[in-house]
């Protein structure tokens, strides 16, 4: 037990893999192996899922900055090293990723009929990709997890995808991989320079922090490297103008895919400037603030007016997500503690909403096998309990007050008004044209006469689908109700972040700067 | 002199080495059958061999001594491998020539 | 305890709403007659007002300055230190939220009771008081809440029952839209209320009402200046965009187009959103900020020149309606503005008297529009009526009532409050003569509107087929329910008098329309000295006329109402005669039928483009543009790949000899550069 309580990081990233390992040895020939197969990765993300509860209840909010930390050796040669460690940004996070996990596998009972060992495994893989990219301390562990993450999502895409899924999974693939590989080498960069000012090669987040790097200016080595890193990051989240494979990957991932890409792997984006391109680069934040509002703010309003005119629901909420996105990079580059916060709890919201929006639009593809809006109408009178549901995910989506979308955007919009009132005010442009596209697909797929006379027989959802949704339905509300239990644990966190991400050069004088740096960077320009 | 005492110069068995090399090296890049190639390979290897103990004997030193074991053992597994790549080969596409198996271009 | 007065509907909902979601929803479950839900949702309405009235018995007791009941509920965000984020879930009532509270729960629980009646055919009457419920529970949150986001709260929430229940019968894709429309329209105006809640909240450091007050005012509701370091400009950004949150919330230019076309619901709802509560939360929250808005007079007199066009507005459109509830939802635009243009002259008061005396006289001609539709199975259109006060003589009655309030005949409750109105238009600093004489014109045209609608529907010859009992045809219409709209065949309809549990609350509406004005008679005012806590007096703007001039003005109006009344009179007396005007007008008729194409011109002008433009960015530039550079990048590659792989043979003795060269090169080159 007490092995246990000090690795509890370890045992809840590494867990999902090893079990979905031991899956892999159930054969998978005839119905009972592969329902065995299926609730052995079901009942393995839910005790993942409980462990990640023991994280909750272990963390002090007004503790120290990083809690549970572990450290082992890994390569020492370039300072890298295993070092785990979450704060109250991470923690909900973590609990989101366990929490999706064992929804979207149950969602993927009848979804998936084939290759299922491959499918269950490469889901728990997943699993453990994002949670150790919560967790990481290491920035060169943290690479390694990114990466790790990346492939379960292709092959997933890849192999179960829709009819274009080789394409999608490509472009997603590649997109990605051009991102990160410049975050590879701001981050051996930052090695290096450790090693010129302390002696030693370091990739450990809290050693890179006291390197110092002149910054100021869109030039400044400081920006350069946080351009190295902010475009990993940005593709992720992902941010206007780097978004299109978001829809294609959407489209083609099977539902699981699409909810886990949408419901955590996009937070990768936003968590990777929480936690690394903000603290490392406070001059470059300074410099790249208002750039980066202007995309969030044209994300927002793009995303929602593309997203009217999609044909296909799934790509609607796949362009849906590109304008919820941009508030969380909206309200993280307002840089107060209001937008930072929305920022956080908007990740947290969109990882349900739109999760659960991804689901439903896969409930009703496995009635239909279509997601062409023009094929449905008037599904409230064949589906009525569907209809509920849709609804208040819905209203969720277009951040009805008492939901949970509402303190995320309504914080975002404020965090971002104190900053810049004229971004905020196009940004909220957001909360109109995301009610237009949402309520008219609603009422597109949902209301008037059923036109189409597959329709008609079209079944109500089963026990197990209404049971996938509860939970989700239920954080919809608890989120939007009570907050204050969410923002307890994190806002020490974010405080510690806040003056961590303004402490800009003036502040930090005292260093005293190291002309390499610059001589490095002068000679290449 | 003793047939312990006898002594052969140094250079003229590196030259001899070289010799083997090149051969070797030409029977590599000139021949088709793989079977001549793979004994090619050998006789490069032996060559280099040679060149180790060589030198080992001048500079008295056992590391070249050690490495020739090092290579025979390599050297044994190597052409048990190809052998039986050959074999495996010869048996699908029925023949041992290279020109007809260039299979690295799409 | 205050919070059980929005928890009680709460309440109702959940229950008639779990009910309907798990027994009567799923395919195969049980479906409920209109009684029993009915009950539980007027019930906990009717709790309310109970609790409603206890309390306001409560305030009435305390000393005028000390009207305020407080309760916090928890606390609902809570971020950073002191320059953070603080928001309680708290509720404050005091003199003028009572008087809307009583209203809602009041008129609420009279269009319950009547709704019991009119959704007896419903398919689905479990849903309908859900939401009904619902409603009830966001209005009161509305009204209660002691901040601005948690009167957001219900601002955002009546917006949605708005929408359910508007696109009620779903089925009927134009009732969908109508109720898309409202809730996007909405929206625009929401647009506004956030903006100007962030410039609140950045300028003055709270959203808290009394935290608000207490910074422009000191002492026993003396008012002090503008708080120090607040630039006038700053309170007028304010309040201009909140009262952009106003225009769609209570339906003024230009954000009106939602509510005639929010008709599409039924007609209780009709009444109770559309008419008696929803639409006048515009107005509360003006009279609420009042101490704010009073230091803008820029913002004032927006207010009250948008108010007066709407209503002048509104009416020359309703002239021009033969759907009744479209004449009524415009004649509810009409009398928003009115209620706008007192607000904007500064006479809050005057205001809020009227969003009381409209509640009642337009949820009474409401239900009364509803009695009629029900008994006349489904028909709207009033030219096809006519000689229902034999048929129906209740409804006749109390419609009768309502129609003399609206137009503003003594002693009837429409009277005070209009003549209130339009004296402070004339004789308030902020108003002026313009102002009065637009509110003094529309006020004839309502009379004449409003007589017309009443002449086609109950006096005068019948236009429609009738069949004696209740034969074939009212046996069709209750099996299809309302939804259908199903007619015989042969257009022949039993008219019957509607049921007691609709008579009843339109009796009772009846009596609240004749004697609701008593409140607020001119100088001896109860209102004004109950709101005095609230909106004070100072606030009220000063009058400069003499006080004869108010009863020439009186007196105008009066007349004006009643030639009004008397050639609508004239004109449909003889039907022949009010085709022949509308022939030699036929021009004119036409743009006023069309409602000044106003739908159109949006459509054309910004829905069109912004769809068009949305089209163009996904296909041209999404598609076209980004993707095509990643591609690109890609294409390079394969392009790269595909020059280069010529050098690839194949054959690994080139590789080999390739090797070589790179070797002998390579060691060429060591030895070269070690002599």
């Amino acid at each position: 037990m007490d092995w246990f309580n000090s690795h509890v990081l370890s045992v809840v990233v590494f867990f999902p893999l090893v079990w979905a390992v031991f899956g892999l040895l159930i054969p998978t020939t005839n119905e009972s192996g592969r329902n065995a197969l299926k609730y052995w990765t079901l009942i393995g993300s839910l005790l993942t899922f409980a462990f990640s509860l023991k994280i909750y209840y272990a963390f002090q909010a007004n503790g120290a900055a990083f809690q549970l930390t572990e450290l082992a050796e890994w390569i020492p040669g370039l300072g890298t090293s295993y070092s785990l460690g979450m704060d109250g940004i991470s923690l909900w996070l973590i609990i989101l990723t366990t929490f999706l996990s064992p929804i979207v596998i149950l969602a993927s009972f009848t979804a998936v009929e084939e290759k299922l060992r491959g499918y269950y495994f490469l889901l728990l893989a997943l699993e453990t990709g994002m949670l150790g990219a919560f967790v990481a301390l290491d920035v060169f562990l943290f690479y390694v997890f990114w990466e790790v993450m990346l492939i379960p999502m292709y092959f997933l895409v890849g192999i179960w995808g829709g009819k274009d899924r080789i394409y999608a999974a490509m472009k997603f693939f590649v997109y990605t991989m051009v991102g990160s590989l410049l975050m590879l080498v701001a981050i051996f960069f930052l090695a290096y320079q450790h090693k010129l000012q302390m002696g030693t090669y370091s990739t450990a987040l809290l050693d890179l922090y006291k390197v110092h790097i002149p910054g100021g200016g869109f030039t400044s080595p400081q920006s350069l490297l946080f351009m190295g890193f902010a475009l990993a990051f940005a593709i992720k989240v992902p941010l206007f103008p780097l978004h299109t494979w978001l829809p294609d990957a959407h489209v083609q991932a099977p539902t699981a895919g699409s909810v886990i890409l949408a419901g955590v792997l996009l937070k990768m984006g936003g968590y990777g400037f929480l936690r690394f391109a903000f603290p490392l680069f406070p001059d470059a934040v300074a410099t790249f603030q208002i750039p980066f509002m202007i995309l969030a703010a044209i994300a927002i309003v793009y995303g929602a007016w593309v997203a009217t005119v999609q044909p296909d629901m799934k790509k609607l909420v796949a362009y849906s997500s590109v304008s919820h996105m941009g508030y969380v990079v909206l309200g993280l580059f307002s840089m107060n503690a209001i937008g930072v916060t929305g920022s956080i709890y908007q990740m947290l919201n969109h990882g349900v909403s739109t999760g659960a929006l991804f689901l439903l639009v896969g409930m009703i593809y496995e009635r239909r096998h279509t997601r062409e809006i023009s094929d449905f109408g008037g599904i409230t009178k064949v589906m009525p309990i569907f209809a509920i549901i849709f609804m208040i995910v819905t209203l969720s989506s277009v951040a009805l007050p008492g939901t949970n979308g509402f303190v995320g955007e309504f914080l975002i919009l404020l965090g971002a008004w104190k900053t810049s009132p004229g971004l905020a005010a196009i940004s909220a442009l957001g909360v109109i044209f995301g009610a237009v596209y949402m309520l008219w697909l609603f009422q597109r797929v949902m209301f008037g006469p059923v036109k189409n006379k597959e329709n008609e027989k079209l079944k109500d959802l089963s026990f197990r689908e209404i049971a996938v949704m509860v939970p989700l339905l239920f954080c919809i509300f608890w989120m939007g109700v009570a907050p204050n239990f969410f923002f307890r644990k994190m806002e020490p966190s974010i405080e510690r972040f806040l003056t961590r991400s303004t402490a800009t050069a003036v502040a930090r004088a005292s260093v005293p700067s190291s002309s390499s740096i610059a001589a490095f960077f002068s000679k290449k320009n | 002199m003793a047939l312990s005492e006898f002594q052969v110069e140094p250079w003229l068995v590196l030259a001899f080495c070289s010799a083997i090399f090149f051969i070797g090296l030409a029977g590599l890049l000139i021949r088709r059958n793989i079977l001549v190639i793979l004994m090619c390979i050998e006789l490069m290897l032996n060559a280099v061999n040679l060149t180790f103990v060589t030198f080992s004997k001048i500079h008295n030193h056992m590391g070249g001594q050690m490495s020739v074991f090092f290579i025979i053992t390599v050297a044994a597994a190597e052409s048990a491998v190809g052998l039986g790549l050959v074999i495996a080969m010869f048996r699908t596409v029925r023949s041992v020539d290279t020109d007809e198996i260039q299979l690295l271009k799409q | 305890m205050l919070a059980w007065i929005p928890l009680f509907p709460l309440i109702g909902f959940l229950i008639n709403g779990c009910w309907y979601a798990f027994f009567q929803a799923p395919v195969g479950g049980r479906k409920a007659h209109a009684t029993l839900p009915g009950i539980i949702a007027s019930l906990s309405i009717f709790a309310s007002f109970i609790l409603s009235l206890l309390l306001f018995l409560q305030l009435k007791d305390m000393p005028a300055e000390a009207r305020v009941i407080e309760q916090t509920v928890f606390n609902w965000m809570h971020i950073g230190g002191s320059s953070g984020f603080h928001l309680d879930m708290a509720f404050r009532l005091d003199s003028l939220n009572t008087l809307f509270t009583l209203v809602i729960t009041g008129v609420g629980t009279l269009i319950h009771i009547y709704s019991i009646g009119y959704m007896s055919h419903d398919a689905t009457p479990g849903r309908f008081f859900s939401y009904l419920n619902l409603f009830c529970f966001a209005m009161l949150m509305l009204v209660l809440g002691a901040s601005l986001p948690v009167l957001f709260l219900g601002w955002e929430g009546v917006g949605l029952c708005s929408y359910l229940l508007i696109g009620y019968w779903y089925t009927d894709d134009e009732k969908a839209s109508a109720g898309k429309k409202a809730f996007i329209v909405n929206r625009v105006g929401d647009f506004g209320f956030l903006l100007g809640m962030f410039l609140i909240f950045t300028t003055f450091g709270s959203l808290d009402f009394v935290a608000l007050k207490t910074a422009f005012i000191s002492g026993h509701g003396a008012l002090a200046a503008i708080p120090a370091g607040v630039s006038p400009g700053t309170i007028t950004a304010i309040c201009l965009l909140l009262f952009v949150g106003c225009m769609g919330k209570s339906a003024q230019i230009p954000l009106y187009v939602w509510l005639p076309d929010a008709m599409a619901g039924p007609t209780p709802v009709s009444a109770l959103i559309h008419a008696a509560t929803m639409v006048t939360s515009g107005i509360y929250m003006v009279a609420r900020l009042n101490f704010m808005f009073s230091f803008s007079p820029t913002a004032l007199g927006v207010i009250a020149t948008v108010g007066a066009f709407t209503a002048f507005f509104a009416a020359t459109v309703a002239i021009a309606q033969n759907d009744i509830k479209k004449v009524l939802a415009y004649s509810t635009v009409s009398q928003l503005g009115y209620m706008f243009l007192a607000c904007g002259v500064g006479a809050y008061t005057a205001g809020v008297f009227h969003v009381i005396t409209h509640a009642f006289f337009k949820a009474l001609l409401f239900l009364g529009a509803g009695s009629v539709i029900h008994g006349m199975s489904e028909e709207q259109d009033i030219t096809k009526m006519g000689g229902l006060r034999t048929r129906m003589p209740v409804t006749f009655a109390v419609f009768a009532i309502g129609w003399l309030a609206i137009c503003g005949l003594p002693p009837f409750s429409g009277f005070f409050s209009k003549d209130e109105i339009l004296w402070q238009a004339f004789s308030s600093e902020h108003g002026s003569i313009f102002l009065w004489a637009l509110g003094a014109v529309t006020a004839v045209m309502t009379a004449f509107y409003m007589t017309r609608l009443f002449y086609l529907t109950f006096l005068g010859q019948p236009r429609f087929k009738e069949v004696a009992g209740p034969g074939k045809s009212h046996a069709a219409h209750d099996s299809h329910g309302h939804d259908s709209h199903a007619k015989p065949k042969d257009g022949a309809i039993h008219v019957h008098e509607s049921p007691l549990s609709m008579t009843g609350p339109l009796m009772v509406l009846a009596v609240l329309s004749a004697v609701g004005g008593l409140i607020g008679i001119p100088h001896m005012s109860w209102l004004e000295k109950w709101l005095e806590p609230v909106i004070p007096e100072a606030a009220e703007a000063a009058t400069h006329m003499v006080p004869s001039m108010e009863w020439v003005l009186m007196g105008v109006s009066v007349l004006g109402a009643v030639l009004g009344i008397a050639y609508a009179f004239n004109l449909y007396k003889d039907l022949a005669k009010a085709a022949k005007l509308k022939q030699r007008y036929a021009g004119l008729h036409k743009i006023l039928e069309n409602k000044w194409y106003v739908d159109e011109f949006y459509q054309g002008v910004i829905v069109r483009p912004i769809f068009n433009l949305s089209q163009a960015l996904w296909k041209n530039f999404d598609v076209a543009v980004i993707d095509r550079v990643v591609l690109g990048f890609g294409r390079v590659t394969q392009w790269t790949g595909q020059s280069a792989r010529t050098i690839q043979t194949g054959s690994i003795q080139v590789y080999a000899f390739v090797l070589l060269i790179g070797l002998v090169a390579s060691v060429g080159y060591l030895i070269y550069g070690l002599v």
